[in-house]
């Protein structure tokens, strides 16, 4: 137990204010009720619905967990899965580090307009975000005369599952340069070009180390949700099993045939993702909370 | 954004660093393909519904019962979230206990969880033979496969909105406003509500509206637990779905160009909440 909470409010060692403690924080009771409160909170909302997908994978031993994963289903799905991320999340890097060095390191007209765009697919519901490639690229849809005739599939196939993973991803890289980038200015880049440097040379050695550790933490993000994405995939996959079955959708399959220790066994491979992805993002927060975050605010 | 040059006032202002043409390019090329031409095909698809259309797909009863559901219950959820949130980022800022940082990190977890897996886990949870399900059964209350379930899960993926919206701002607050108040004899509780809590409301309806918006439009996290009756516990998102298993691609669109105009009127609520937060407090 802390021992600021051991002692009484009117115990508070603070000698240069002289009032009790109790008038800038709540009284002992008040506090641990909070803190009660919200733990009880967190542990019924969030820690809860954790430990179950692990008890329930493992609820019929081991045998029956690894069972899972030498089917030859499952195994399809971890492939695609880690083919769509290897995809998207480059694409989105280099995506959100060209939108940043754009909007960052230079003034124009229709700067803000940019980046509530670049924004948008955060506030776009994911079944939304696989319909619109549906409209675009399905058989009925704006190119669905043109693929049909060349004999191109992108909806319920690949490709599409990668553009619908690509859409829901979009913002993370460059919503977090963005900021970071604006912080940092101009001045270190300037310098180097004056001392002769070309501009890439001035981005490899001046820029990238100042964005470094943003730049590894907006890309764990964003691999946490290509590797997750659910409803935008669901609507673009076509559901065919061994060939367009992502991790999540695996999971729903194996769920709504009552096969729960399968379904468990593998969510569970995706919340240890969760799991490694929520203490790497800590760790970096702890330890470089200036170099990732503009005002090391975050989100 | 392909604006002309004005003659006077250029469009962008001089600079030595290179790049512009390039990044910009790449940056406009992708949006447009990956985002903007999508979503305009979306709204023309619905367009040509026309406005009685798409009120007509809006009033039919299964829809319109859908989007109260999705509505209701995520309006009702963002505000618990953003009650008990404002609590945990209270408690996680102001105090000190053993486990803090562990707290602290826990409530990223419905941003790293992927929605499917939340889910199931919730489905599993609350069903009626589940861990808390049982509990709930025995006190009357069904949760799994009633808007109940679909209200847990919204409150699920609204929670880290809601605590991370406001606790940056709760760091911020300068101590010494709330001594100042002690010291001129306010109690404590008017020290809160008069003194600390003013402040911040603008990040607590900030918090409310993403929340509200991201339970609008979920959909992994609700439809293993909601149980998908018509009429009861169907979701709009679902009834997407539904409607593209159907190929009625128009149906479809329509519903979708609803929930897109909804979550934009929240986006410039949240806008107008930060520009008049920037006039009354001078920060956002």
């Amino acid at each position: 137990m802390s021992e600021a909470l051991a002692q009484g409010p009117d115990t508070a060692r603070d000698e240069t204010l002289r009032l009790p403690a109790s008038v800038v924080t709540e009284r002992r009771v008040v506090r641990w009720l909070l803190i009660a409160v919200a733990l009880t909170f967190l542990g019924l909302f969030l820690v809860l619905p954790l430990l179950t997908v692990f008890a329930q994978a493992l609820a019929k031993g081991w045998g029956a967990y690894l069972a899972a994963f030498s089917e030859p289903d499952a195994q399809a799905a971890i492939r695609l899965t880690l083919i769509v991320a290897a995809i998207a999340v480059p694409f989105n890097l280099v995506f959100g580090v060209a939108a940043s060095w754009a909007v960052a390191k230079f003034e124009f007209t229709g700067k803000n307009l940019l980046v509530t765009l670049i924004d948008l697919p955060f506030s776009v519901s994911p079944v939304v975000s696989g319909l619109i490639y549906v409209l675009v690229f399905g058989s009925r849809g704006l190119f669905g005369p043109f693929l049909v005739e060349h004999d191109i599939q992108i909806i319920f196939a690949v490709p599409g599952i990668v553009l619908a993973t690509i859409f829901v991803t979009f913002p993370f890289v460059a919503r977090q340069l963005i900021p970071l980038m604006q912080e940092q200015g101009t001045a270190e880049e300037e310098a180097a070009l004056t001392l002769g440097a070309s501009g890439w040379h001035a981005f490899r050695t001046v820029t990238l180390p100042n964005i470094r550790w943003g730049l590894l933490y907006s890309v764990l993000l964003c691999n946490a949700r290509a590797m997750g994405e659910f409803g935008a995939v669901s609507v673009v996959s076509g559901h065919i099993r061994g060939l367009t079955n992502t991790l999540p959708l695996h999971v729903e399959i194996l769920y709504n045939e009552y096969n729960f220790v399968a379904a468990f066994a593998v969510a569970s491979l995706l919340a240890g993702l969760a799991l490694v992805t929520l203490a790497v993002k800590s760790v970096l927060e702890w330890r470089y909370a200036d170099d990732i975050a503009a005002g090391a605010r975050r989100h | 954004m392909g604006e002309p040059e004005k003659p006077r006032r250029r469009f962008r202002q001089r600079s030595v660093i290179p790049g512009f043409g390039l990044t910009l390019g790449y940056t406009l090329t992708c949006l447009s393909l990956i985002v903007l031409l999508p979503l305009a095909t979306l709204v023309v698809k619905a367009s040509g519904l026309g406005l009685s259309g798409i009120w007509d797909v809006a009033t039919d009863p299964r829809v319109a019962s859908a989007l109260r559901v999705s509505f209701g219950v995520s309006l009702l959820a963002a505000l618990t979230a953003s009650v008990f949130g404002g609590i945990v980022a209270w408690v996680l800022t102001r105090y000190d206990f053993p486990g803090r940082k562990l707290a602290d990190a826990v409530v990223d977890l419905p941003f790293a969880l992927p929605t499917a897996v939340a889910g199931i886990a919730l489905a599993s949870l609350y069903a009626p033979n589940g861990l808390v399900g049982a509990q709930l059964a025995r006190i009357g209350i069904e949760a799994a496969y009633t808007p109940v379930g679909i209200f847990i899960a919204m409150v699920f993926i609204g929670l880290p909105f809601a605590v991370r919206t406001v606790q940056p701002l709760i760091a911020e607050i300068d101590k010494e406003v709330e001594e100042a108040s002690a010291i001129l004899g306010a109690s404590r509780i008017t020290t809160l509500t008069r003194v600390v809590l003013p402040p911040l409301i603008p990040a607590v309806l900030t918090g409310f509206a993403l929340a509200f918006a991201r339970g609008v439009g979920e959909y992994g996290s609700i439809i293993f637990i909601a149980g998908n009756l018509p009429y009861v516990s169907e979701i709009a998102p679902l009834l997407i779905v539904i409607k593209l298993s159907e190929f009625d691609y128009a149906g479809a669109s329509a519903i979708a160009v609803i929930m897109l105009g909804i979550s934009f009127v929240t986006l410039l609520a949240i806008n107008l909440i930060q520009a008049w937060s920037r006039r009354r407090f001078g920060y956002v």
